[in-house]
């Protein structure tokens, strides 16, 4: 099952059938997937219910403006575009009739996440399906209002054609009466189109969000405000959990102008434990303020954990033996035992934040007897509980309002920081806008945890590959704050299956091995998040930087030994409809984006190219990605200068191509940016570096070339926001081991590393 | 204390203290929400403003400073940078583009036709963490020929 089957079967409201309808509304008509217990009502009635499954449904108003509901979370990804595309394809609506609206976070309309990948992915074939019911509809009103017979008649640009007769969808709506219901089994049967028919899904578009955000009108989260708020500015304690306040002294801050209070909050979820809030009419004074409080604490007990010893602690871990098997073919231990060699490499990677640009934020009030939290997240579902627990009150008196994200990048899954405004709102009876400024967004950002893994082959005496195994400890996100969406091992134990997907690759190396391990310390010490891509952020880094060493030890050509390996056979085949073709359409890409690089010609001394996969997050959901990283190192300096990064990705049917190549763009130089530019590490208990002075992402300036290729195909469309993330690093270090032989086994790789390495 | 400036064209009276970033008195007493507030030390780019046609960063300029000047925002903008930003679609999350725009446009409004190291100069101290980068500068280059007349330099 995978793990969105899991996730909604888990946790999602007990939704078996469902039905669609289409029902007259004050505006016009909705068009909307209901729940079971919605399906023997009238349609009118269903739509007075508003309660909406999947949560994407639209809506046709009289005067023709086709408004698409969408709940998933706006964070540069262009998603309600992306999602309103596929409505208006089988609709036959006019794109310019499109509008966008993103919903609140009522439960009445389901679970709600935005993150892996998965909005287009999950959404294709409903979304079509409920397009295909609309135009439907509106053919046979249309025709009926013509006087004509609907067999006759065909819909184009949100009008109805029945020969020399025309009606715009306006008219319809506004003349007629299009309700109806339609059964699970009535829309498995509405045909849809096939690939070759398509007009929109596939052709250029513009994002709809995208001509507010260059006049500075979008709304973000931390733009929020209501009449009669006070600011607040968190004084975090020295460390993520266990530390307690035992006094605070404010008596320097008494003559800053607008201050109000410091509040130590108490907090039942032990979601913020030892969190006080300075509270004043302004953020300047709450910030003016906040250097002048002195906060005593009893100390947690990670107060002195530095990185190496989180590290430290992972390399025990993987000793011990101990750990969950995702993956135990049969005959591991047998071809370890009878192997000629056993070839082994220690990978490992360094603390990384997500530093989006719009630090966390939440403003909470009540409202109509609710609780009311404004601020911009990607997991609702998950925090609503959080929320829920620190209030003391049920969920369902919980609405989050929905705002754009400025970055999401995985941050926001984790929506720790609406329970300090929440609990001070409760406190002080009034609304309380919280802002984290920079070096708080950092210090208690989820970071990308640490990481190091172990890695083995088992080479025969013919020089052939018969085991592989893949050891990986890290902290893991999905323990720390979703414990229902674990995995369970092969040997009964958990894990998480966000922190070791990428390790269960395509690759036929023999009997293989995957042992997942959570690295406690690094748990204990923060609250390990969710950073683009997650686990394949590590696990890619070392399968990939692996399979170079692998070839170079037997001596074959890294390209060649990949696409020896990359045969779909076994569980490697594929399989409807997600992975048809298997391995062979991650050789394919390979040797695409080989071919475009130039692979093979002669380059300039100390200048090197390197190639690595990926298959995004998730086998079950695989994006086919194969990158080629040409780099120049300097022997002087130990500066890497990435010259060119040549990606070829196989996402399947893309929907808005655009906004498909800008995902993929972003995502790359995240990865170059995850491989040199940016990284912390733990020192007493905290990230060392929380703000730009010397936490360093990418800039304009170390920009490479990119040549970017979405292979056409009319496959299952898959996730796009994550792939090219997690393999331009590992392209990186092969490319550096060609350019100047130097093989570097961590990331961020620092000039330093390589004037060491150099030396 | 109170403090005149000119903001978007409009006169404008605050009274708050001296040392008030210009930032907070854009954002929150000015009730400008495009002028975003992203490090707090002048290293994003996401508060950047024109105070008498020039780019400052507004979360680390006092009002103080800014007494009887002329500013700029987003809100006040009108330029072609804007729909060049739209024709190569460079926005992703958007929260950096105000000031990516604002940079953008006192480098324009210096030198139509700016070299890639002279763009790379003037827009390397604005972060995009969507890492749109490679349309920022291509919205750059199509905004300057639009500028000098649509010439395919």
């Amino acid at each position: 099952m995978s793990k969105l089957a899991h996730l909604r079967k888990y946790n999602a409201p007990a939704i078996t059938r469902r039905g669609f309808m289409i029902g007259a509304t004050s505006a016009g008509f909705t068009l909307a997937f209901v729940p079971a217990a919605l399906l023997s009502t009238t349609p009118a009635r269903a739509m007075a219910e508003d309660r909406f499954e999947p949560t994407v449904w639209y809506a046709i108003d009289p005067a023709g403006i086709i408004t698409v509901n969408v709940a998933e979370a706006e964070m540069g990804q262009h998603v309600g575009t992306a999602l309103a595309r596929i409505v208006a394809e089988e609709l036959e609506a006019d794109w310019n009739d499109v509008r966008l609206n993103h919903v609140d976070s009522e439960a009445r309309y389901g679970y709600r996440v935005t993150g892996g990948s998965w909005s287009v992915w999950q959404n294709f074939d409903l979304l079509s399906r409920a397009g295909a019911a609309g135009r439907q509809a509106l053919v046979e009103e249309g025709a009926k209002l013509l006087g004509e017979s609907a067999n006759q008649c065909s819909a184009s640009n949100s009008r109805v054609i029945c020969g020399n007769k025309t009606i715009s969808y306006g008219e319809i709506v506004s003349r007629g009466n299009i309700t109806r219901s339609y059964s699970d089994e009535d829309l498995s049967a509405m045909p849809i189109k096939a690939p070759s028919q398509r007009k929109l899904i596939g052709n250029e578009t513009r994002a709809l969000d995208i001509p507010a955000k260059t006049r500075g009108e979008t709304i973000y989260g931390i733009d929020a405000t209501v009449e009669g708020m006070v600011y607040a500015k968190p004084m975090l304690p020295p460390t993520r959990y266990g530390s307690r306040i035992t006094s605070i002294d404010d008596a320097g801050a008494r003559s800053v102008n607008g201050y109000q209070q410091t509040l130590a909050l108490e907090d039942p979820s032990n979601t913020v434990p030892g969190w006080a809030l300075v509270i004043a009419d302004s953020y300047h004074a709450a910030l003016e303020a906040s250097r002048k409080i002195r906060i005593q604490y009893d100390t947690g007990e990670t107060a002195n954990v530095s990185e190496a010893d989180i590290r430290a602690r992972a390399e025990s871990l993987i000793a011990s033996g101990n750990g969950s098997l995702v993956v135990d073919d049969p005959g591991v231990d047998d071809a370890f035992g009878t192997a000629r060699k056993v070839f082994s490499q220690k990978y490992t990677t360094g603390t990384a934040l997500h530093f989006q640009m719009e630090p966390v934020n939440a403003l909470a009030l009540q409202r109509n007897g609710m609780w009311e939290l404004h601020t911009g997240n990607q997991w609702q579902s998950l925090a609503i509980p959080w929320y829920a627990t620190a209030l003391g009150v049920p969920e369902d008196k919980i609405l989050m309002k929905t705002y754009h994200l400025g970055g999401g990048f995985g941050r926001r899954l984790n929506g720790d920081y609406g329970v300090p405004a929440l609990l001070a709102t409760k406190a002080l009876g009034v609304p309380v806008k919280v802002v984290l400024d920079r070096s708080d967004d950092s210090r208690f950002d989820s970071p990308r945890s640490t990481s190091v893994q172990q890695l083995e082959a088992a080479i025969d005496k013919n020089g052939q590959i018969t085991g592989m195994q893949h050891h990986a400890a890290a902290g893991w996100p999905t323990e720390a704050m979703a414990g229902f969406f674990l995995g369970t091992g092969l040997n009964g134990e958990k894990f998480d299956p966000f922190s070791i997907n990428g390790a269960n690759h395509w690759y036929t190396l023999g009997a293989h091995r995957v042992r997942a391990i959570s690295n406690d310390l690094a748990n204990k010490t923060f609250r390990p998040g969710w950073l683009r891509s997650v686990g394949p952020g590590w696990t890619n880094w070392a399968s990939e930087s692996f399979m170079d060493e692998l070839a170079h030890e037997l001596g074959i050509d890294p390209v060649q030994f990949r696409l020896n390996h990359l045969k779909p056979i076994g569980k490697n085949a594929g399989s409807e409809p997600n992975s048809i073709g298997g391995a062979s359409r991650l050789a394919n890409v390979l040797r695409r984006a080989v071919v475009k690089s130039g692979w093979g010609r002669p380059l300039p001394k100390d200048t090197g190219m390197g190639v690595a996969t990926t298959f995004g997050q998730e086998r079950d959901m695989p994006t086919w990605c194969a990158c080629v990283a040409r780099v120049n190192v300097n022997r002087k300096t130990g500066k890497i200068a990435v010259e060119k990064l040549t990606l070829v990705l196989d996402a399947g049917t893309i929907v808005h191509p655009d906004g498909a190549l800008a995902q993929t763009e972003g995502a790359a130089l995240w990865g170059l940016s995850l491989a040199l530019h940016e990284g912390t590490e733990f020192k007493d208990g905290e990230v060392a570096d929380r703000n730009l002075d010397t936490y360093t992402p990418l800039r304009m300036a170390d920009v490479p070339d990119m040549d970017i290729e979405l292979v056409e195909s009319d496959y299952q469309a898959v996730g796009l926001g994550e792939p090219a993330t997690t393999v331009v690093g590992p392209a990186i270090g092969n490319a550096i081991y060609n350019a100047v032989g130097l093989r570097l086994r961590h990331i961020p790789i620092r000039p330093d590393d390589i004037l060491m390495a150099l030396a | 204390m109170s403090i005149q400036f000119k903001i978007n064209g409009r006169a404008s009276t605050v009274d708050v203290p001296d040392d008030t970033p210009l930032l907070w008195v854009i954002r929150d007493e000015l009730d400008l929400k495009g002028t975003k507030f992203g490090c707090g030390i002048g290293l994003c780019g996401a508060c950047t403003v024109h105070v008498d046609g020039k780019a400052q960063r507004s979360c680390v300029m006092p009002v103080s400073a800014v007494a009887d000047t002329s500013i700029t925002t987003i809100e006040g903008l009108d330029h072609p940078l804007q729909d060049a930003w739209i024709a190569v679609q460079a926005p992703q999350c958007g929260y950096c583009q105000s000031g990516q725009i604002m940079q953008a446009a006192s480098l324009l409004d210096a030198n139509p036709n700016p070299t890639d190291q002279q763009i790379t100069d003037q827009m390397n101290g604005n972060l995009c963490r969507c890492m749109a980068y490679k349309r920022i500068r291509q919205a750059i280059k199509l905004a300057a020929s639009d500028l000098r007349g649509g010439d395919n330099e």
